[in-house]
């Protein structure tokens, strides 16, 4: 795509658009997330602030400008300040590279994609501005100069590492398959209902646990545990430093929400693209396709509520044991696995359906691998419990 | 595909419009807030009882080992990027590297678990 | 070539603000800023694996361990007080000497006539190409790789792993 000055202009209202409407749903998440407490807890939520109290949010946001910009005496001030400020630089940074729609035609000919930037390396951008989140938690709870805010960064930052790689390993098999790091091409080979969840059902599975430990969600808030650590790396935050903090949680929800919409879900693919390019042109069926990416990132957005409220959380040697000793080498496996599944039916020219099949027979084989290896390493526990 | 280095240029916009919002929104806070200070409330909140020592003290080897192993399993994935993109051009040669590479990865990972060094309980 | 000058001077600034700061986590977090600028000289080359590369691995890797170790020592005790005579004239033989060093090579090198238009790719930095070349004709330094790896996985767990009755807070 030629980087005309119109398209630049046209880039640019993009990005404002997509601020707002991340900025938007981060504010109206955690409205909703009150909603969704209340319902699983059978009370009535927010009801005070305008009607069913959709105003919530709004308040929220001028009670937390009002409150008092508060700084420690003896903390590091420009660290205290530089944390938070981290945290939501990286959150609004990553959805560079998310392609929310398909192409819009803007007349004269000139095509405007609903992307930011559609670079080669796609995918990793993503993954390398996760990987700087772990600064803002850090240097704000160093910064803070109290021990519990110092505890909760460094339990953050080790489980955010942890996981990084887990979520690294489990991209490789979409990557396998797509033979592009870029999204674009990610999400092209999914059209047509060839989402990736149907190859890629652990591979999911991993990414979504991942994402979880890097959103420090529950049941993986442990920087944040107030049963431990009064409030994590933000116990000494207030006013809109601690907005950011949250903020920057919410934000990173939706996003990673939209990048599993992408990476599994078929991006911006719905049902019947052809009927409605048909009968309405384009355009509108393209504009679809980005509701279509914003339905699906709001569903993630509601499973990670959803979760919030079911799941207790794990306590901290539970959580690495899961990290290190659970998902990467089932990650492992799960790369050896998609091999098989490109290679073998390339090899003996059978349809997409066997591989299909052959990646639905991964999940008991790795179930009974499983299996196996906990019933030997849980009987060498025993044993040893024993001879205690 | 033909890439190029001016692909980038919306993200200058991105990150302008992001520091603005972020500047903007700290301003404003610091502005609109009130400011009172007093010898108990600058101290740092530990539930009310008074802070002992310094908070900065040395933390445990633990956090330090995963850190280090971190770093090598990252760059041992980040060699596993290049490799996944190629990899239907490659076929079973490739998988076969792929192998070997992941089985001594395996191994490392391996003597790792068995050195005790990721076990938290103790 | 504008935006190459704003980069370059960027770059240099913060690298010198790693040396000059006193607090070793503003050193740390200057030396983040400088990896991502030399990450833009990666993307302004069109070399755009090495760029995603250089910010995970060395911005999102190494130095979350810098901090880490950084937050590990204790800082006030352990602050280095043998800044004598002695060692600030060694310190400035050594820098001088490096100095007349990297202007006189610097002073050989041929800076050729430009890219040679026969060779020239401009996709040659992303990462299909890389993952061809690498791949096929690199094949065997890259599993040797894995042995180096291995190694220092070893390494590391014999330097950090506690021996028992140790103290460990």
């Amino acid at each position: 795509m030629e980087l005309t000055s119109t398209v630049f202009t046209a880039k640019a209202i993009y990005v404002g658009v997509i601020f707002a409407i991340t900025l938007g749903v981060a504010a109206y998440s955690t409205y909703f997330e009150r909603i969704f407490a209340a319902f699983f807890q059978d009370r009535v939520g927010p009801d005070r602030a305008g009607p069913f109290g959709i105003l919530q949010p709004l308040a929220d946001a001028v009670k937390m400008f009002m409150k008092e910009d508060f700084i420690p005496a003896n903390s590091s001030k420009w660290l205290f300040i530089l944390g938070p400020c981290l945290s939501m630089f990286t959150a609004l940074m990553t959805s560079a590279v998310i392609p929310f729609g398909d192409t819009i035609d803007l007349g004269n000919g000139v095509k405007f994609d609903l992307q930011g930037i559609d670079v080669n390396i796609g995918i990793l951008w993503v993954f390398g501005i996760v990987s700087l989140g772990v600064y803002g938690i850090l240097v704000g709870g160093w910064a803070s100069n109290n021990k519990y805010s110092l505890l909760g960064a460094i339990r953050a930052a080790s489980q955010n590492i942890s996981y990084e790689l887990a979520m690294g390993l489990s991209i490789i098999s979409i990557l396998m398959m797509t033979g592009s790091l870029s999204t674009k091409a990610i999400v092209e080979a999914q059209q047509n209902g060839h989402w990736n969840i149907l190859y890629q059902p652990v591979g999911f599975i991993l990414f979504i646990i991942c994402a979880f430990a890097e959103c420090n969600r529950t049941p993986f808030d442990l920087p944040e545990c107030e049963t431990e650590l009064i409030g994590g790396y933000h116990t000494e935050y207030s006013s809109m430093k601690l907005g950011f903090y949250l903020f920057a949680e919410y934000i990173n929800m939706f996003v990673s929400g939209a990048v599993m919409a992408t990476l599994y879900f078929g991006g911006y693919d719905y049902p019947f693209y052809e009927t409605v390019v048909n009968s309405f042109g384009e355009n509108v069926a393209n504009l679809i396709g980005f509701g279509a990416l914003i339905g699906k990132a709001l569903f993630f957005v509601f499973v990670f509520m959803w979760v919030r409220w079911t799941l207790p959380r794990f306590r901290y040697d539970q959580l690495m044991n899961l990290g290190w000793t659970g998902l990467i080498p089932i990650a492992m496996f799960n790369v050896v696995w998609t091999g098989l599944i490109i290679l073998l039916p390339a090899e003996f020219n059978l349809s997409s359906w066997a591989s299909i099949g052959v990646a639905i027979a991964g999940i008991p084989v790795l179930i009974v691998g499983l299996f196996i290896y906990h019933s030997i390493a849980g009987g060498k526990k025993k044993k040893t419990a024993l001879a205690r | 595909m033909n890439y190029q280095p001016s692909d980038y240029l919306p993200i200058i916009v991105q990150i302008g419009a992001a520091l603005a919002f972020i500047v903007l929104t700290m301003v404003a806070t610091h502005w609109l807030g009130p400011k009172r200070h007093s010898k108990a409330k600058d101290d740092v909140f530990e539930c009310g009882i008074e802070s002992v020592g310094n908070a900065r003290t040395p933390i445990s080897v633990k956090y330090f080992l995963v850190a280090i192993l971190f770093v090598l399993f990252d760059v041992e994935i980040i060699f596993m990027y290049p490799w996944a993109v190629n990899f239907k051009t490659l076929g079973w040669d490739g998988f076969l590297e792929m192998i070997v590479f992941m089985s001594l990865l395996l191994a490392g990972f391996i003597y790792v678990l068995k050195k005790g060094v990721l076990d938290w309980e103790k | 070539m504008q935006f190459w000058y704003f980069l370059t001077a960027l770059t240099l600034i913060s690298a010198l603000m790693v040396v000059l700061s006193k607090n070793p986590i503003h050193s740390v977090l200057y030396l983040v800023f400088t990896f991502f600028c030399i990450s833009g000289h990666y993307v302004l080359l069109n070399a755009q694996f090495l760029m995603a590369v250089n910010i995970i691995v060395y911005a999102g890797a190494i130095m979350v361990l810098f901090l880490f170790v950084i937050m590990m020592l204790d800082l006030r005790r352990n602050s280095p007080d043998s800044k004598t005579n002695l060692t600030k004239l060694a310190g400035a033989v050594v820098g001088g000497t490096v100095l007349v060093i990297f202007i006189a090579a610097t002073r050989k090198i041929n800076l050729g006539t430009g890219a040679d238009n026969a060779f020239y790719n401009s996709q040659t930095g992303m990462v299909e190409n890389l993952g061809q070349i690498l791949y096929r004709n690199y094949l065997l330094p890259f599993e040797l790789v894995s042995i180096l790896f291995f190694v220092a996985m070893v390494g590391a767990v014999m330097l950090g792993k506690r021996e028992a009755g140790e103290r460990n807070f």
